[in-house]
């Protein structure tokens, strides 16, 4: 049985082409990759930005009175310009680079956070939360004081917002995902925002897994930080970004010392550059950064609501092939309704760890674990899970695949 | 994967030898490999300086699983001074399975022989991770 889906709307087949990686065998069979969720593979034109990079013009960024520096140095710059404009930011001095969304919080919780936060002060989060961004705002609470509060999740693994206002009380800042990567509920982050400002506290979006699979804008949703990972968005790894609003991160102290973060050093004392250059000490990853750029042309000529609507498709048809398997059960909302395509799910009788193995047997690469969300795991007191979660590259045959090797695991342990 | 999932292992997965708890063990040791969320605990019964009964319990993946059902068989009856010397070979050897290019997996197999070192040496004291390892 094949679903039929959007595929047309673009050319699948001359797409998958574009990542090399997909084009090899694992345990004999053809490579299903159905890891995006923890990291997305790289179209060509990203790898052969990288090269071109070292090849053609490697230099440090924003020193050199040369010719190589200065292309290093536009082509850096231009990256966040383009950065900039895929997420709707108003200038792209709202564009810090970071490594990945772990420091881009970290970065706050640090830099904001201690600024701004006193014992007492609130913080509000959710109980889906990836561990970076839930270990920072403990860290965060145990250096000022501040208390950590919890949006409870309903049975479909959706947020209770039914007590939302009472919970924003004495909030300074609300933290949240705005799509699980575990659960693959996408989080209605807007209405979150215009309630939590309503009470003066600043929104932080966690924006690891949107990003890359749906339109993000950051105006739209009235927020004010989004963080999100390269490496994940077709990108490299080591490049990450943290969005600010300008008025907010030009009130923020530095978050590390060094070079480039300065404007005049002194024995004793310093004074800061400007944001962004203020938050990027050090050389950065000039590389990634650039490549970076590329991934973000590469998705949007694409379309990120093509993008979403084709992994639309395929979730639908994986939530229903899913439902064939007996003992089957998967965590977070049963439709395509504000859903992202990351499926976890759990196998009776047969660990997770043992059904990544038998997938892995046939070709099939997922995830297997507690996904760095161990207190969502707890909620539904189960160690772990298994994840299969899709891309712009996959297509329907893949979880057809999955379902196959599914069932296949089910005689194996029955 | 038919190398992972020999029979015997499967065996004893799905009908474990010596699941359960003692009644008053004279050790009682528990780990867990974060990593997985897998969990094992193995209780002693010691007379004499000779293991003369054990148990497993916990909950984890089938090659965790099968190994604690495996190890415990095998140290009832045996010293503990040449338990506390079980190696990691001698586990690989005793589960049959290629494990040694496989660094996550290998984890698995390991933490029933992590769970009886920490508790014939005491928490704290049994070899470390890479010791064992
Ligand atoms: C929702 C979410 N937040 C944060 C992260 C952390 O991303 P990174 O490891 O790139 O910092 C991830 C990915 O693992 C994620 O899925």
């Amino acid at each position: 049985m094949t679903a039929s889906t959007t595929l047309s709307l673009f050319d699948i087949v001359a797409l998958r082409r574009e990542f090399p990686i997909l084009n090899q065998s694992v345990n004999g069979k053809a490579l299903a990759f159905l890891d995006s969720a923890a990291s997305s593979q790289k179209p060509r034109r990203v790898i052969d930005c990288l090269e071109d990079y070292y090849r053609r013009y490697n230099a440090n960024v924003h020193r050199g009175i040369y010719r190589l520096s200065e292309e290093a140095t536009f082509a850096f710059e231009r990256a966040r310009g383009k950065v900039a404009r895929f997420i709707n930011a108003r200038s792209q001095r709202e564009i810090v680079f970071v490594r990945n969304t772990t420091e881009a919080i970290n970065l706050v919780a640090r830099s904001w956070g201690d600024a701004n936060l006193r014992e007492g002060d609130r913080i509000l989060l959710s109980i889906m939360e990836h561990h970076s961004n839930l270990v920072p705002w403990q860290m965060l609470a145990q250096r000022t004081g501040a208390k950590l509060e919890f949006l409870p999740i309903d049975g479909e693994g959706r947020l209770v917002l039914d007590n939302l206002d009472a919970q924003l009380e004495g909030v300074r800042l609300v933290a949240i995902t705005q799509q699980s990567n575990v659960l693959g509920t996408i989080n209605p982050v807007a209405e979150i925002a215009r309630r939590a400002h309503a009470v003066g506290a600043l929104v932080l979006v966690d924006g690891a897994q949107s990003v890359p699979h749906m339109p993000v804008d950051v105006q739209a949703l009235d927020i004010d930080f989004l963080a999100f990972s390269g490496h994940k968005m077709c990108g490299p790894t080591g490049i990450g970004v943290l969005w600010g609003r300008r008025a907010i991160l030009d009130q923020m102290p530095p978050f590390l010392g060094g070079g480039s973060m300065i404007k005049v050093v002194g024995l004793y004392e310093s004074t800061y550059a400007d944001v962004p250059a203020r938050f990027e000490a050090g050389t950065p990853a000039i590389a990634e950064a650039i490549a970076l750029g590329e991934a973000v042309d590469f998705l949007q000529e694409i379309g990120m609501d093509r993008i979403h609507a084709h992994e639309r498709e395929l979730l639908g048809y994986a939530l229903e092939r899913l439902r064939e398997v007996k003992g089957l059960r998967v965590y977070g909302p049963t439709t395509t309704e504000m859903r992202g395509s990351a499926v976890s799910f759990t196998l009776d009788g047969v660990h997770p760890h043992d059904v990544a193995a038998v997938l892995d047997s046939e070709g099939i690469a997922v995830r297997a674990g507690h996904h760095c969300a161990q207190p969502l795991h707890a909620h539904y007191n189960i160690p772990a899970t298994t994840r299969a979660s899709f891309y712009l590259y996959n297509i329907p045959e893949e979880v057809d695949r999955l379902v196959a090797a599914l069932h296949k695991a089910r005689t194996l342990f029955g | 994967m038919d190398d992972l999932y020999r029979e015997l292992i499967l065996e004893h997965y799905k009908h474990p030898r010596r699941r359960g708890r003692l009644d008053h063990p004279d050790i009682s040791a528990e780990e867990h490999n974060p990593l997985c969320g897998d969990r094992v605990r193995i209780d002693l019964r010691i007379e004499n300086g000779i293991i003369t009964d054990a148990r497993f319990d916990g909950r984890g993946c089938a090659i965790s699983q099968a190994a604690a059902s495996m190890l415990t068989d095998e140290i009832v009856g045996m010293p503990v001074e040449q338990a506390k010397r079980f190696s990691k070979e001698q586990l690989l050897t005793l589960i049959g399975i290629p494990l040694s290019h496989n660094p996550v997996r290998i984890k698995c197999a390991l933490l029933p022989l992590k769970t009886l070192k920490a508790g014939l040496y005491g928490v704290g004291h049994a070899p470390q991770d890479d010791e064992i390892e």
